[in-house]
């Protein structure tokens, strides 16, 4: 697997010379490596299996169970797989550079999104849907008492 | 009684941030309301909604604080519905109200609080909570908006960014997703129908609901400034001329990031931030000043001029 800096080079070094769709698979294929650096950094293992076709789906699903603050990039992670279809579907469509270019977008937010979180300790902590992992269930309740 | 009827009058809880960064929000929020012939009545005393801050610290007296407002506004106000504008208010409203009614607990807790704060104990299902964008669309709708459209939004593209919040976790916005002319989770629609009725044209933004790093601001700002010039550069690439916002955090996050990207990164991403409270009242008649353009960070002036706004 690429380091993570190497996966921003990748995804800087797009568009290339390659046909679209080997871009976009690519990008796909970038975007599940960004993924499993989430999962993998959670002492997890990254799931082969795929959801509605596509394995960066199902590592998604994978990477926000037990931190919902993770799903903030759940639509990112489909919109990649919307590009993707309509790239890979339609290469020929007059718009196919224009879709390559968001999807390069997107894929770069997604990679952003994970690299900052895995940069800061336990940064999922402090994003509005997480929930508070710092606190034991005794301190919690010591603070309600003084409330 | 109709939920367009309903709508007509709400109770209003502005929230911490609509008094500070997001007062442009808080200004154009009222205006379009009084315009449209919508009455809001302010949630009195109400309190901060606990926010990220509280909830991190303990999530059961953030779901009191938030109930706290429900419960002024259904036992002292005799109000049904509170419209909260800010997604953070909107989001952490819909989780007390989740909370109360599946987690007995959280009910404990909230009951032992509000005794001990002098107030009636909100109960599940006493108010009905609602962002800025049910509000108007469920009230005056996209054909009421078209018909009270004094200058039309015609030739401004955006793109309509709707961040994380309003839409997330999705089972505590049970009417979401719940058939035609619902909100969606995964393409929030109802900022574009409401900018469309008043002529602008929407871009196909593939960004309108990722994190702009708002939560991060303060602890990793380069993190947030990244996040957000990539949001800023692809609504620029789908042909955006404003980002169109409905989060004071949002919106706030987007302007100063801008402006810390040309600093610090000496990138510039010449697009206009607002608040879609701000484009439908000038859409409505209502001078720029009316709505809090000059409250704003970034500077829409000139744009709002040539586009005959201003």
């Amino acid at each position: 697997m690429r380091r993570l800096a190497e996966l921003e080079a990748a995804i800087d070094s797009l568009p290339g010379e390659n046909d679209a769709v080997q871009q976009a698979e690519a990008l796909l294929k970038v975007s599940e490596e960004v993924v499993e650096h989430w999962i993998m950094g959670r002492g997890d293992t990254p799931t082969d299996e795929t959801r509605e076709g596509f394995r960066l789906l199902a590592l998604h699903r994978q990477g926000a169970k037990g931190d919902p603050s993770f799903n903030a990039c759940r639509e990112t992670c489909r919109e990649i797989a919307y590009h993707y279809n309509l790239v890979t579907m339609q290469p020929e469509h007059g718009e196919t550079m224009h879709r390559l270019d968001m999807m390069k977008m997107i894929c770069n937010h997604l990679y952003l999104f994970i690299s900052g979180k895995m940069q800061v300790a336990e940064l999922g902590e402090f994003c509005c849907s997480s929930k508070p992992i710092r606190l034991a269930p005794e301190a919690r309740k010591q603070t309600r008492k003084e409330a | 009684m109709t939920t367009k009827d309903k709508y007509k009058k709400v109770a209003y809880y502005p929230g911490c941030a609509l008094e500070g960064t997001g007062h442009s929000y808080n200004r154009s929020t009222k205006a379009v309301g009084k315009a449209l012939g919508l009455d809001l009545v302010e949630v009195k005393n109400w309190n901060c909604c606990g926010a990220m801050e509280v909830k991190n610290v303990d999530p059961k007296l953030q779901t009191y604080l938030s109930s706290r407002v429900m419960s002024i506004a259904a036992n002292e106000m005799d109000m049904d519905v509170v419209m909260a504008p800010c997604n953070g208010c909107y989001h952490n409203l819909k989780k007390a109200e989740y909370d109360l009614a599946n987690d007995k607990e959280s009910v404990d807790v909230v009951d032992k609080l509000s005794k001990k704060a002098g107030h009636k104990t909100y109960e599940s299902g006493q108010v009905e909570t609602i962002h800025a964008l049910d509000w108007i669309k469920d009230s005056i709708g996209e054909d009421g908006l078209a018909e009270r459209v004094k200058n039309s939004l015609s030739g401004i593209k955006i793109a309509n960014y709707y961040g994380c919040m309003y839409t997330r976790p999705r089972h505590i916005f049970p009417e979401k997703d719940a058939g035609p002319g619902s909100e969606s989770t995964s393409k929030p629609h109802f900022m574009d129908d409401l900018l469309a009725a008043a002529g602008a044209e929407n871009v196909d933004f593939p960004l309108k609901t990722a994190c702009c790093g708002g939560a991060h601001t303060l602890s990793d700002s380069d993190t947030s400034t990244k996040l957000v010039l990539n949001i800023l550069k692809t609504a620029k690439m789908a042909g955006a001329d404003v980002i169109a916002t409905e989060c004071p955090t949002c919106h706030t996050g987007l302007e100063m990031h801008q402006i810390r990207a040309e600093k610090t990164l000496g990138v510039t991403v010449d697009i206009k931030i607002l608040y879609f409270t701000q484009l439908l009242g000038m859409a409505l008649g209502l001078k720029p000043k009316k709505v809090g353009v000059h409250e704003n960070i970034s500077d829409s002036r000139s744009f709002l001029k040539e586009k005959g706004l201003a």
